[in-house]
């Protein structure tokens, strides 16, 4: 004997359940309802977290993804008869150094600075401008909008005079005008405008936000300002498991040449923000664990509704099981319809739910929300692990529902139940 | 499903058959020592007063309910300690019951509810449909298969319980006052149809308080207080 529930007994309880629908039809509905506000709820707070976690993401990116970023610092231990408290510098051919020293650098750039004022016309911004090398820009996560560039090789070897400048330094001096091709002034000189950076959102950052700031070939900056050195660098490990031994090494390599102790951890800063993006991704996943917690605790409400219900027709239906039972019918047979009425009822309260939640997640998606506070937030976004989760919540929650009241069932005795009126 | 041997000697063969019931404090015997036995094809009334126990003992005949203490034997099978799915399995071979309500399932047509033994025994959709209309047929309600209990007369009703309580070849038709329900023409349609049946070689055990009906039984057996008192050949 098969201990599956056979074809015909899904049609019977299928009958059944309209049987019923047909006269408590007010009940059925709140019920239906009830779990399909449940699920509504569980499927909002989870597409909420997911929109979140996704604008988190982006926002941490905003800097740039697993880079590192290195800052000369002060010695704090006396070191091969060199006195403690003494400045490190870094010089142009530090790069070239690292590069050199160690494998595991996927790219690398200087990065001098210097507040000058950008002007155009009459117009002029007090701004930072900053001498980098190409690999900054996709380190970095300044991507150009259509129609423009990065600093390339190219320029760098050429010393040539142009500028990539942030989205609102640009905004600020040439308003709505396209500036590409157009060109400014820097020190006296005229630079041309090869790229303007693609509006993003930044959660950490050094020296303000990349959107005020304008950028040239690290060549270019060094030949005006003869006297300057990288204020910083900043690197990617070829991976994100080669950031810890990239680390040291350049402890070591460093430690060398400037004759400190590569222990001394104070004689160069290194902003590691693969730990930031660690511990973002980490609060974001606890809030998001937080909000299913509280759908999962409405949508059980819900199920008590369910069971609630099934406990009233496995009383009304007492006689009906004392007569299936006299008529040869099993314990598994007799629970199984209370079971698969429950789940009847809790899938179409999940698919109206999850039918809702979607339009309603469609509907946000065209709103014009605008401001800082929602490129935090996000929109609530579905995803298949929501489709999961919620299926496994509404699924054991529409069984739990079912069973309890199902057991009742299978407990009738059926020599009373037979006189029961 | 195995189909059922045929037993010789008594189809229920029952020894000092006790039934206790505690209210509360106080124990209440139902039966009281109870020794009967039913051969194939017996045509027995069991008849007392209420309270007498009669339907205490259908219900241990019928495996409803197991007794305090005793022994019985239904068609080979020991019937003591065993579990609610054995029992049911027993009920669902060897017992076709018959109520004074009727008890169909009313959200069920006439079919489905005949198929319904059928369908506990795991018997297949194609040999369900075919056995049950076959019994329908039989209780001369070949035209009214489709129709929901609330669309048929009493009889009618009362004939399809007889045809779901055949439709899976039971060793003894157990019958609970079949006719307390019914007008006497339709009444005495069940009672021809029992007495057909038999005929036919079923065994049938019918607990009636009706002396009318309890005549036209082969055998008469009475109950009061839990003990038989009299069982007697009934005068045909």
């Amino acid at each position: 004997m098969s201990t599956l529930v056979s074809r015909a007994e899904v049609a019977m309880v299928w009958r059944l359940f309209r049987a019923d629908a047909a006269h408590n039809r007010k009940r059925i509905a709140l019920t239906v309802l009830a779990i399909a506000w449940g699920t509504l709820s569980i499927v909002m707070l989870l597409s909420f977290g997911e929109g979140m976690k996704r604008a988190f993401h982006r926002t941490v990116r905003g800097m740039g993804e697993g880079i590192g970023v290195l800052w000369p610092g002060a010695t704090t231990r006396a070191w091969a008869g060199l006195n403690s408290g003494r400045q490190i510098q870094f010089t142009d051919e530090d790069m070239e150094l690292l590069k050199a020293r160690i494998p595991e650098l996927g790219a690398i750039s200087r990065e001098y600075s210097r507040r000058v004022p950008v002007s155009l016309g009459a117009k002029s911004v007090n701004a930072r401008v900053r001498g980098v090398d190409p690999s900054f820009g996709p380190m970095r996560n300044l991507i150009p909008s259509a129609g423009g560039r990065f600093i390339d090789e190219a320029d760098l070897s050429e010393k040539r005079r142009v500028v990539f400048l942030g989205d609102e330094l640009a905004k600020d001096l040439f308003g709505i005008g396209d500036p590409i091709g157009r060109t400014v002034q820097i020190n006296q000189s005229t630079f041309l405008v090869v790229g303007v950076m693609q509006a993003k959102v930044m959660m950490g950052m050094y020296s303000g936000p990349d959107k005020g700031q304008a950028t040239i070939p690290a060549t270019t900056f060094k030949s005006m300002y003869t006297d300057a050195r990288p204020g910083n660098m900043v690197y990617a490990p070829v991976s994100m498991e080669a950031g810890d031994k990239v680390k040291v090494e350049i402890y070591r390599v460093l430690g060398r040449k400037y004759r400190f102790d590569q222990e001394d951890r104070r004689a160069l800063g290194i902003w590691d923000t693969r730990e930031n993006q660690r511990i973002t991704e980490n609060i974001a996943l606890g809030i998001q664990i937080f909000l299913g917690i509280i759908g999962a605790l409405t949508l059980f409400v819900g199920g008590m509704g369910v069971a609630n219900i099934m406990y009233a027709v496995v009383k009304e239906r007492t006689r009906e099981i004392g007569v299936k039972m006299a008529l040869g019918a099993k314990v598994r047979q007799v629970m199984a319809p209370f079971v698969m009425e429950a789940l009847m009822m809790t899938v179409m309260g999940g698919v109206l739910g999850t039918a809702v939640s979607l339009g309603l997640m469609a509907v946000i998606a065209v709103l014009p929300l605008k401001g800082e506070a929602f490129e935090f937030l996000g929109r609530p976004t579905f995803s298949p692990a929501i489709a999961l989760s919620t299926s496994v919540v509404l699924g054991t929650i529409g069984m739990l529902a079912g069973y309890f009241p199902a057991r009742r069932a299978a407990s009738v005795n059926p020599a009373v139940s037979l006189r029961y009126e | 499903m195995s189909e059922q041997p045929k037993v010789e000697g008594p189809m229920i063969r029952m020894r000092g058959i006790r039934k206790a019931y505690s209210m509360g404090r106080v124990e209440v015997e139902a039966l009281r020592g109870i020794d009967l036995d039913i051969g194939g094809n017996d045509y027995v009334a069991v008849v007392g007063p209420s309270g007498s126990g009669k339907s205490t003992l259908m219900n241990i005949i019928g495996c409803l309910d197991t007794p305090t203490s005793g022994e019985y034997v239904l068609s080979g099978e020991k019937v003591a300690g065993l579990d609610r799915n054995r029992l049911a399995e027993i009920r669902n071979r060897h017992v076709g019951f018959v109520f004074q309500n009727f008890n169909l399932l009313p959200y069920a047509s006439a079919l489905e509810n005949v198929e319904l033994p059928l369908l506990f025994a795991g018997v297949g959709t194609r040999e369900r449909k075919e056995r049950a209309e076959e019994m329908l047929r039989r209780v001369d309600l070949a035209d009214r298969m489709d129709h929901k209990p609330t669309e048929l007369s009493g009889g009618q009703m009362q004939r399809v319980a007889i045809a779901r309580a055949l439709v899976n070849r039971p060793a003894i038709i157990l019958a609970d006052e079949p006719t307390g329900n019914l007008d006497s023409a339709s009444g005495q349609g069940i009672v021809g149809l029992f007495r057909e049946l038999h005929g036919a070689g079923q065994t049938i055990v019918m607990i009636t308080h009706d002396q009318a009906v309890a005549r036209l039984a082969e055998r008469i057996v009475q109950i009061r207080d839990g003990q038989i008192v009299e069982d007697r050949q009934a005068a045909a």
